[in-house]
């Protein structure tokens, strides 16, 4: 594949721009450092050649590595040293373009990010189109690598060690103003302007030796200087504070221009190689690529749509319920430009709902987000209303009623009356059996469940659940309706809990338990804040109250009998409710105290209600806990079937409950710990905690055969 | 082994750590260089007698780098064939200074040496030694490293000590401190310190606040909030999970100062006192060193103290006087919890959170003021500890002759 085009014009300016064939982007690649080095290598040996413009024929000037490539070669088992040599390719190929003894200038069309940015650090100036999409950066710390082509040696020698410190660590990518106050870039120019400039800083015949390359260049002097001792030491607290020592690549990247600064370019260099290695063989890459940013693209793309269902589009929806839920669900439609009915049985209710959107559009006016005649007319979409007769030309009607089964099959029948036949009718539940649901309607196979998160319209996720009768064609269509959000779709199959809820009930029930196990509350807390959890079970309760965990409890007593197995922490929850009265923050009174409405400490009488053990667990122990019982839980709904591919387990984690990204998700977790040494652990702690502890059967079979969720 | 014995010592007072406190004209050298002088003037010594001179300084950078130690034996215009030598133990060198001139007295590769150390804070500034430990991001995020306030932070929330306990011990040491220096009991030790023209720069602590109450320290703001905040609370409770929350109860009125001071002791084998024609005052029982858990890095003191009370075959019910370092005083809170002691037999005079704690000399200093004590009680073995940098402790047992 041909990845760029080589030129040498009169003056003797020869110009590499960059033209992957057949691709919107163009990406590093073997090929294209073969190619790119061979025309280095012929600008360097032609002595009519004056200098170098690198640019491209793209929009972009370059992307960086291409994620997918680098998954495969992840998921292939790459070790360590495959890894350095991997990288050792590309550091070469630039290490000759500033070496080659002419002036490069990188002529930035576009944006230039990761290996991309980094070609162009490699060259001896930057010259970039005064765009604001041409941003320029090195985002690789959100993958969970360092830029490993010479970023973090070369960045820090050109505008500071701090500042690039600054830019990689947050993975800013600043546009081209901000580029060049930082000294990112070296001229920001109009599009016409471009090759011009670059040609004639060429034929003004600049120096083509890095400063790093002239005699007499003197590396950092490290810890010699107490200013770069205390900037190491407070941004290594920093990043351990924030990383809760999970995701090794901030603290690597600190170390990387740490310890770079102090060597020689070349080995500089090397060692960048060397720590870039360590972090592509190791999981938590893999786990971000792979979940964060494969999958979840692939599943906004829809990757888990019947095939051979027309795509449908959508123009007006309708909302049943003008609740939080509603409102939120309301919300985002119209943002999509949709057109919405808003329902509710009172006026007043469905304009309290509508009045959450204007509330939403407000603050994006307010940021400068939006303008306000694009918030009014968003706003204006929105019909407030408690006439059912206006759903009558809706593509679809989401309901957000009450979570009760009769009420629920009342607004069924009243919207179904007035809608079209190829309308689709989806319910919002998070806890009731959409088939049951579907009961009620007329067309069970144009029923289906869209499961939103909350606060809808910052919670990307929707669970789509597929009832008993729902047709592939309403679940392909219903999915379309998902995309046109810009929202995530996952797909699962309907059963009690369906897999979010499911999955993630099992975390609040082992917080409790442990607390009944006699650990100190503090330690369950942090073993799931240092595990990378946004709260401790405990708080997470409080915030959500006991209340809703009860109810479904109770509802499935009700429903299932004797049959149903009751939680680990029936009992916490039970004498929580029933004998402290202490529900939650609601109603001030919780696992914590609370002084208006702000959190306290634990509640006093939380240490007798529940006595520490004299010996407490190691802080891993209950880690351990509290991950591997999520992990558990989603590995037995992909056996059952719930869950239809393990990547929508996964992702669903992540965006649903707020599953660590390190672990690319609760079935990644499992590979992340090692399939073999999962099921053993399981296998231990089932002996002692009990048998929701217990691996499944697939599980195990998948550990003795070797079998991974993703090959 | 030969038997070690302290035959004197010798401090300067301690001026502030700041530029207006009094010894900030005086280079770490010649302060180093005056205590050693003056020890060799008032003991009539015959220098070319001593072995080695050992200084600890805990920030051996700069003036105070290149062995400081040789640099004040020729300053002092001690014998050339007098050596030297710089160690760093954190704020445990002093006594780690001691104990290396003892250890080769009693190897009987020297029969006379001196222990003593140097710092001068306000010409140093703290930090100015970097190091891997805290420099290093690959290190001190492997070995959670935080400062060590957060780590005195630490040991009172561990322990329960809250503000009151800790500003009443602080209000305790201030009162111990004033009333040892109005009685005179630093006088026989105390070296003024002289300027270039040999006018007296300072010849009392500098630092004390006589008179503080605990409703001057309830006002004081706690000091390491801030670190706290910028990452290192949550990096101590990656190493203390079953803690909610750090409570910040230490400020600078329940810290040790900053201050500038220089100490040396005399040791000697029995050959030695008797060619000097000197007499013994203390004999060195033994010492010991440790290391500890290096993110709360200040609770050595009670497991190096047990460990040297073990190594001497005697228990704390042995020793008559304690004095350990008041680098926080949660720290000394935690000690006199580990030993289970009398808080009356603990620090008889005052300490660091009063006097000030020059680092690399205060192992020295303390361990000449519970001599002098011993000696004014006429009561015969005292421990001396300190907690250091990282996780470690040293402690000396010495007994009266």
């Amino acid at each position: 594949m041909n990845t760029l085009h080589y030129g040498v014009d009169a003056e003797g300016v020869a110009t590499v721009t960059l033209d992957a064939a057949g691709k919107p982007m163009n990406v590093v690649s073997p090929e294209f450092i073969a190619q790119f080095s061979a025309a280095v290598d012929k600008a360097a040996r032609d002595s009519s050649v004056r200098g170098i413009i690198v640019t491209s024929a793209k929009p972009a000037f370059m992307a960086g590595a291409d994620l997918k490539h680098m998954l495969g070669m992840m998921q292939a088992g790459l070790t360590e040293r495959d890894a350095y040599v991997f990288s050792q390719t590309a550091q070469r190929m630039h290490r000759q373009l500033e070496t080659c003894g002419k002036p490069v200038v990188a002529a930035l069309n576009g944006l230039a990010l990761g290996g991309g940015y980094e070609l162009a650090l490699a060259c001896h100036y930057r010259v970039i189109v005064d765009d604001p999409k041409a941003i320029v950066g090195l985002p690789e710390v959100t993958v969970g690598l360092l830029p490993g082509s010479g970023g973090t040696q070369r960045m820090p020698r050109l505008i500071g060690l701090d500042e690039a410190l600054a830019v990689m660590l947050d993975g800013k990518t600043p546009a081209p103003a901000e580029a060049l106050r930082l000294g990112m870039v070296d001229a920001v120019v109009s599009p016409a302007e471009l090759l011009p400039t670059a040609r004639a800083w060429i034929l003004g015949s600049p120096d083509a030796v890095r400063p790093w390359d002239r005699k007499g260049y003197r590396a950092g002097r490290g810890l010699l200087d107490p200013a770069i001792a205390s900037t190491m030491a407070a941004r290594t607290a920093a990043i351990a504070s924030r990383t809760q020592h999970n995701d090794p690549a901030p603290i690597t990247i600190l170390s990387a221009v740490f310890e770079g600064s102090v060597l020689p370019i070349d080995k500089a260099l090397a060692l960048e190689s060397k720590l870039f290695a360590r972090l592509l063989a190791g999981p938590v890459a893999r786990n971000l690529i792979r979940t964060s940013f494969v999958h979840k693209n692939e599943a906004a793309k829809l990757a888990r749509r019947p095939e051979g269902v027309p795509g449908r589009s959508y123009r007006k929806v309708g909302v049943l319920g003008a609740g939080m839920m509603g409102s939120g669900i309301a919300c985002v439609a119209a943002q999509a430009g949709l057109d919405v009915v808003l329902l509710d049985s009172s006026i007043d209710l469905a304009r309290n709902g509508k009045a959450y959107s204007a509330k939403v559009l407000d603050k994006a006016v307010g940021r400068g987000k939006r303008t306000r005649e694009q918030a009014d007319a968003v706003l204006g979409r929105i019909v407030a209303t408690t006439d059912y007769a206006l759903l009558q030309d809706c593509d679809l009607v989401v309901e957000a009623v009450f979570e009760n089964t009769d009420i629920k099959a009342d607004v069924t029948r009243r919207a179904e009356a007035v809608l079209q036949q190829q309308a689709i009718f989806a319910s919002n539940t998070s806890t009731l059996p959409i088939s049951r649901l579907a009961e009620a309607s007329a067309r069970p196979d144009r029923f289906i469940g869209l499961h939103f998160f909350s606060p809808v319209d910052r919670m990307p996720l929707v669970e789509v659940i597929v009832g008993e009768r729902t047709s592939d064609r309403t679940l392909a269509e219903a999915m379309d309706f998902v995309a046109r959000l810009r929202m995530i779709p996952i797909v699962v199959n309907d059963s009690r809990g369906f897999y979010t809820s499911r999955v993630f009930q099992t975390f609040i029930h082992e917080g409790m338990k442990l607390l009944e196990d006699g650990v100190e509350p503090a330690l369950i807390e942090n073993a799931a804040k240092q595990a990378g959890l946004p709260v401790g079970p405990l708080a997470l309760i409080d915030e959500t109250t006991l209340e809703l965990p009860w109810k479904i409890v109770q509802e499935a007593i009700a429903a299932e009998g004797d049959g149903y197995r009751k939680p680990c922490s029936y009992e916490v929850m039970r004498r929580m409710i029933e004998e402290f009265e202490r529900p939650g923050r609601k109603y001030g009174k919780g696992f914590y105290e609370y002084r208006d409405g702000r959190r306290g400490g634990f509640w006093a009488g939380l240490s007798s209600a529940f006595p520490p053990a004299a010996r407490q667990p190691t802080i891993d122990e209950v880690r351990k806990r509290l991950l591997y019982i999520q992990a558990l839980e989603t590995a037995r709904c992909l056996e059952e079937g719930v869950l239809r591919h393990p990547a929508d387990g996964d992702i669903g984690a992540l965006l649903g409950w707020g599953f660590p990204a390190w672990t690319g998700g609760t079935l990644s977790l499992i590979e992340t710990i090692g399939l073999s040494r999962f099921v053993d652990e399981c296998e231990a702690m089932a002996a002692t905690l009990g048998p929701r502890f217990a691996p499944p059967g697939g599980l195990k079979d998948r550990a003795r055969s070797g079998r991974y969720f993703y090959a | 082994m030969t038997a070690v014995f302290i035959y004197d010592h010798v401090r300067t007072p301690r001026g502030r750590g700041r530029p207006d406190g009094a010894l900030h004209e005086v280079p770490a050298v010649r302060l180093a260089a005056q205590v050693l002088s003056n020890l060799a003037v008032r003991s009539h010594l015959d220098t070319s007698l001593i072995d080695d001179v050992v200084l600890g300084c805990a920030q051996p950078v700069g003036e105070q780098g290149s062995n400081i130690a040789r640099a004040a034996v020729l300053c002092a215009g001690y014998a050339q064939t007098v050596a030297g030598q710089q160690v760093h133990r954190f704020c445990a060198s002093a006594l780690e200074a001691v104990n290396n001139a003892a250890a080769q007295i009693a190897m009987g590769s020297a029969e006379a040496a001196i222990g003593g150390g140097v710092e001068s804070m306000s010409r140093t500034f703290m930090g100015a030694d970097t190091g891997a430990w805290t420099g290093d991001p690959a290190v001190s995020y492997d070995h959670y490293f935080a400062p060590q306030g957060i780590g005195a932070d630490l040991i009172a929330t561990l322990d329960g000590y809250g503000r009151a306990d800790v500003d009443a011990f602080a209000v305790e040491s201030q009162r111990r401190a004033a009333a040892a220096w109005e009685k005179g009991w630093f006088s026989r030790s105390i070296v003024p310190v002289r300027d270039l023209l040999g006018e007296v720069l300072l010849d009392r602590d500098e630092h004390m606040r006589p008179g503080t109450t605990l409703d001057a320290l309830a006002s004081l703001k706690p000091s390491f909030v801030a670190l706290g905040q910028a990452g290192y609370d949550a990096v101590a409770l990656q190493r203390y999970p079953q803690l909610a929350a750090i409570e910040h109860v230490h400020h600078g009125g329940n810290s040790s100062g900053i201050v500038d001071g220089a100490a040396a002791v005399l040791l000697g084998s029995e050959a030695f006192g008797r060619k000097a024609g000197l007499r013994p005052r203390a004999r060195i029982r033994g010492f010991a060193n440790i290391g500890s858990e290096s993110t709360i890095m200040l609770t050595a003191p009670g497991p190096v103290s047990k460990k040297a009370l073990s190594r001497c075959g005697m228990s704390a019910k042995d020793i008559d006087l304690f004095e350990i370092n008041e680098a926080f005083a949660a720290v000394v809170l935690r000690f006199m919890r580990d030993l289970d002691l009398d808080p009356a037999i603990v620090n008889v005079a005052g300490g660091a959170i009063a006097m000030g704690h020059p680092l690399g000399a205060t192992g020295a200093m303390i361990l000449g003021t519970v001599l002098d004590e011993l000696e004014r009680r006429d009561l015969s073995t005292a421990l001396v500890t300190l907690c250091a940098g990282n996780g470690l402790g040293t402690a000396t047992i010495i007994e009266r002759t």
